[in-house]
């Protein structure tokens, strides 16, 4: 065997504890459960697993090879080997939840270094050390809402996927917390705030605002929104991209009470979506309300600068059924590439990023809206993601397809209204060439 | 012996003057809309952010530093093929959303992960969507509620756990809408059936159980346990958590469990990555697949893609399939080990686990409560030395870290006073496993001043814990306003 060093030594071992075989140590499993074998292959040599690998790689179409436009939350982005390098350090990576301090110093400084830079980039006070993914973190910010407020009723916009809006239904149900959601507008692909005042109320715990939106446009009427929260005593969740906080307001600069974020985008490849990396972060007032790991600064008892996991009592292993959150193994790795990226770029190269993103997407837009029968759906400023309408989409996609090249989402599935309507996004790593040769097939489709 | 690297190393926002050159914000946004200020994220070369990060993995410690035996955890060696495989271009950078003719690769790698841990566990079908074990627990009780919803049956709102569960248990049925009913276990540390007779009812909506349970030990009335659940109307839940102990010897499926958990990143070696990503894939029995999130995959003549089409389903638990990376890495390590390799995986493990509880036992320097034969790992009391030298399981655990090795899982379960659980795992070797025997022994005759002031040759020294729960600095900002507060 390659990994388990004592298979040679099993008789010597058994000898020591005065068995003679190794089914000895299985004696407690009843005989009618007991199995001789499990019915797979017999182990292979690395080299052959490899070999294997490569033809199964071959069945994938990556987008080396198949520059992709695709939106709907994911999208690559160039990731700089100094984060490659940081996250394969080895004593990072193979290392288990921080639970002894002393021996995890260098992981706990770079969360609580992760999680300052999420506070600053969100406006919050404080930030928590990752959840699974933007989504349940949702999930996770709506059952916070009904704990601080006592309230019952958790608001959502139309506009947000509909994975999101299934997730936070299944996280809020056993708390008995009534999903509702309000329309968006059709001119503006923003959340409709007529529709919004009518539905907030003294029941909401909070409300949910994704900007940009799932159709890639900026909320707006932010400001508005916040009031009418206000006035309900309801808190305002904001979920945002992080790349584009290097060019849009902070969420804590507009009344944001809980930001959340899905943070894959920072450092962290594709990987067929997943792995992922959940932000969440809050202002300090609700610091013994947040799900998850905490990490604080402290001292030593030489008086020496220390981190180590804090307000545990908020978690399931001390707290059990009356933890905030059942969460324990969180998105530790992800995080760190989060933390690295950004250290990387600094706030200036994130600015810069954020408006490479902008205008690249202003640009492909711009040159697509020109080729006749393509025509803009929504009129609110977009990031880096866009919704147009096609002549035929599924015609659209399956003829890029064909010619080596991955469109736009094909809406119409998740939003009948949205009828031939793609959701392409685009970032720093589409090159010219990429988006000449996406416009020249696309007057091809006739 | 392992010894950190030593780093005053101050914070990404210390490392330099803060070089805030005057840089005009470029204008793109409404002005509702537009931010005004530069993030104030410190600009650093690259040569600075390597160092710095090079600098902190040095003063942290992972499996390739040296043994790691957290009980529960299963921290085994993580091949490196699995983690170079993982990187490649054709899986790396794969959109969840491409079509999914130009994903068959990945979707036939998560195709037959499923159709193998199937055999694994004994169950009929597999979803790998959950992110972590906990996450898989929480969509054990969705399909739970919705089962029992489906059958009409509105009334079953308790979940039964025993006390020796990991906490993640009561906390998922919580989250899940449950009331949580605990029972004590056996003077023999397992299950009390006539307990258990006494809180199933028509209430019960399922019964959640590891098995081996945490203190290592078979629960070998297993069959009883699930005939009982099951007549009344309750369904079985396993916690895979520590599946390490039977692979190849004896299935979950087989036992009489109707929903499965496993953990990607403790049975099949997928790195912890320091608290994550983990993979939590959940495996039901026939009848309950109708509930399983979706999309499910589905194999047409050699054809793999994406279904939706399950009314039943309790929909999404968590966004795109699941933390794909790391399904990639276990189903590399499935194929390396295969059957024989699991199974000899498992019996090394539990070898290891009751070579070190019988040298460490014979000692007489610490106790095992319950029975002596044990599966992956065993849970010892420190309640003599502490009687005896006033020296706790945490002291024992901190004077551990002395000697350059990673301390076991510590004051759990709950039902053992100054618990150590330890689970060696079939990664180590004996004289690696008698090292670590000879230190506790060791420690346990040692100056009791030495061992409850350690750590000594740590980074740091033992932490102000209740201090950083006092006076919370969880960010730079807050750093710097409890300095202007002090001045």
């Amino acid at each position: 065997m390659q990994f388990i060093p004592n298979s040679p030594l099993k008789k010597t071992m058994l000898n020591e504890l005065k068995l003679h075989d190794i089914n000895d140590l299985f004696s407690d499993i009843p005989q009618e459960i007991k199995i001789d074998n499990l019915r797979l292959q017999p182990g292979r040599h690395q080299q052959e697993v490899e070999g294997h690998m490569r033809t199964i790689a071959k069945q994938n179409k990556s987008f080396c090879e198949m520059p992709s436009f695709i939106g709907g939350g994911f999208k690559p982005h160039y990731i700089p080997s100094a984060v490659k390098s940081i996250i394969s350090r080895s004593e990072f990576y193979t290392a288990y939840t921080p639970y002894q301090p002393e021996t995890s110093q260098g992981f706990l400084q770079a969360i609580f270094e992760y999680q300052s830079i999420i506070a600053e980039l969100t406006g919050m006070d404080i930030s928590n050390a990752s959840l699974y993914d933007g989504a349940t973190a949702l999930g996770e910010a709506g059952l916070m809402c009904t704990r601080i407020t006592k309230k019952k009723t958790f608001v959502i916009p139309e506009n947000i996927s509909w994975e999101k809006k299934s997730i936070i239904t299944n996280y809020t149900k056993g708390a008995g917390i009534t999903v509702k959601q309000v329309a968006y507008d059709a001119k503006t692909g923003t959340i409709n705030l007529e529709e919004l005042k009518k539905t907030i109320d003294d029941d909401t715990a909070g409300f949910y605002l994704e900007n940009p939106n799932f159709f890639g446009v900026f909320e707006d009427e932010v400001e508005e929104i916040h009031s009418i929260l206000q006035k309900n005593q309801s808190l305002f969740v904001v979920g945002i991209d992080p790349i584009s906080l290097g060019i849009c307001k902070s969420p804590g600069e507009y009344g944001a009470d809980i930001v959340i974020g899905e943070g894959k985008s920072l450092g962290n490849p594709l990987d067929f979506g997943g792995s992922t990396l959940g932000i969440f972060a809050c202002k300090n007032e609700f610091l013994r309300q947040i799900p998850g790991r905490i990490i604080g600064m402290t001292k030593d008892h030489l008086g020496k600068r220390a981190f180590c996991m804090t307000m545990q009592t908020r978690e399931q292993h001390i707290r059990r059924e009356k933890a905030t959150s059942n969460i324990c193994t969180n998105e530790g790795l992800c995080m760190l590439a989060a933390a690295t990226y950004l250290a990387w770029l600094g706030g200036k190269g994130l600015h810069e990023l954020s408006t490479r993103n902008f205008e690249q997407a202003q640009k492909l837009r711009k040159k697509i809206i020109e080729i006749p029968g393509f025509s803009t759906v929504f009129s609110g400023v977009h990031f880096n993601e866009f919704v147009l309408r096609c002549p035929d989409a599924v015609k659209v996609h399956h003829h890029l397809l064909q010619q080596g090249m991955q469109g736009g989402l094909l809406l119409e599935q998740w939003y009948p209204k949205l009828k031939n309507c793609m959701l392409f996004g685009l970032t720093e790593v589409h090159t010219d060439e990429s988006i000449e040769r996406l416009v020249s097939l696309l007057k091809e489709v006739d | 012996m392992y010894h950190s690297a030593i780093w005053d190393e101050p914070l990404l926002n210390e490392l330099e003057e803060n070089k805030k050159e005057k840089y005009v914000l470029k204008t793109v946004l409404p002005d509702a809309l537009q931010r005004k200020r530069l993030i104030d994220i410190p600009h650093l070369d690259e040569t600075q952010v390597i160092r710095h990060f090079f600098h902190l993995s040095q003063m942290n410690y992972g499996i390739e530093s040296g043994i790691y035996p957290l009980g529960s955890c299963t921290m085994k060696y993580n091949p490196k093929i699995c983690e170079e495989i993982s990187h490649w271009e054709g899986f790396a950078m794969l959109h969840p959303y491409q079509d999914e003719t130009t994903a068959q690769g990945t979707l036939r790698i998560m195709y037959e992960l499923e159709q193998m841990l199937c055999e694994i566990t004994g169950m009929d079908h597999f979803s790998l969507q959950p992110a972590a074990g906990a996450q898989g627990e929480f969509t054990g009780l969705l399909i739970t509620r919705a089962y029992h919803e489906y059958n009409k049956d509105f009334n079953r709102d308790e979940v039964i756990l025993p006390d020796t569960s990991h906490g993640t248990n009561p906390a998922s049925a919580a989250m899940a809408g449950y009331n949580v009913i605990e029972i004590p276990s056996t003077k023999e540390g397992t299950v009390d059936i006539e307990m258990l007779k006494k809180v199933l009812s028509d209430k019960t909506a399922c019964f959640m159980l590891t098995n081996p349970n945490t203190l290592g030990i078979f629960e070998s009335e297993i069959t009883e346990i699930a005939r009982l659940v099951h007549k009344a109307g309750a369904l079985l839940y396993y916690d895979g958590a520590n599946m390490n102990a039977i692979m190849g010897k004896a299935r979950p499926g087989d036992m009489g469990f109707d929903i499965v958990h496993l953990n990607l990143h403790k049975t099949f070696s997928t790195p912890h990555g320091g608290g994550g990503p983990g993979s939590g894939p959940v495996g039901v029995k026939k009848n309950l697949e109708r509930f399983l999130p979706i999309p499910r995959i589905v194999k047409k003549q050699n054809t793999y893609s994406f279904n939706y089409a399950y009314s039943d389903s309790i929909g999404k638990i968590k966004a795109t399939y699941g933390n794909v990376s790391v399904i990639l890495k276990a189903y590399i390590y499935i194929l390396l080990m295969g059957g024989d390799g699991l199974k000899e995986t498992s019996e090394i493990a539990v070898l290891n686990a009751n070579y070190m509880k019988k040298k460490l036992i014979d000692s007489n320097l610490y106790q095992l409560p319950y029975g002596t034969l044990r599966k992956h790992e065993f849970v010892i009391s420190c309640e003599h030395l502490r009687s005896t030298k006033g020296i706790r399981a945490v002291d024992v655990a901190k004077r551990l870290l002395d000697y350059g090795l990673h301390p076991p899982t510590v004051y759990f379960p709950l039902i053992v006073k100054e618990a150590l659980m330890i689970e060696p795992t079939e990664s180590e070797s004996k004289k690696t496993l008698d090292v670590y025997i000879d230190t506790l022994l060791r420690i346990a005759q040692e100056d009791p001043s030495l061992v409850k002031d350690a750590p000594h040759n740590t980074v740091v020294q033992r932490i102000d814990e209740i201090g950083a729960v006092k006076n919370p600095i969880l960010t730079w900002n807050q750093l710097e306003k409890t300095k202007e507060q002090a001045t």
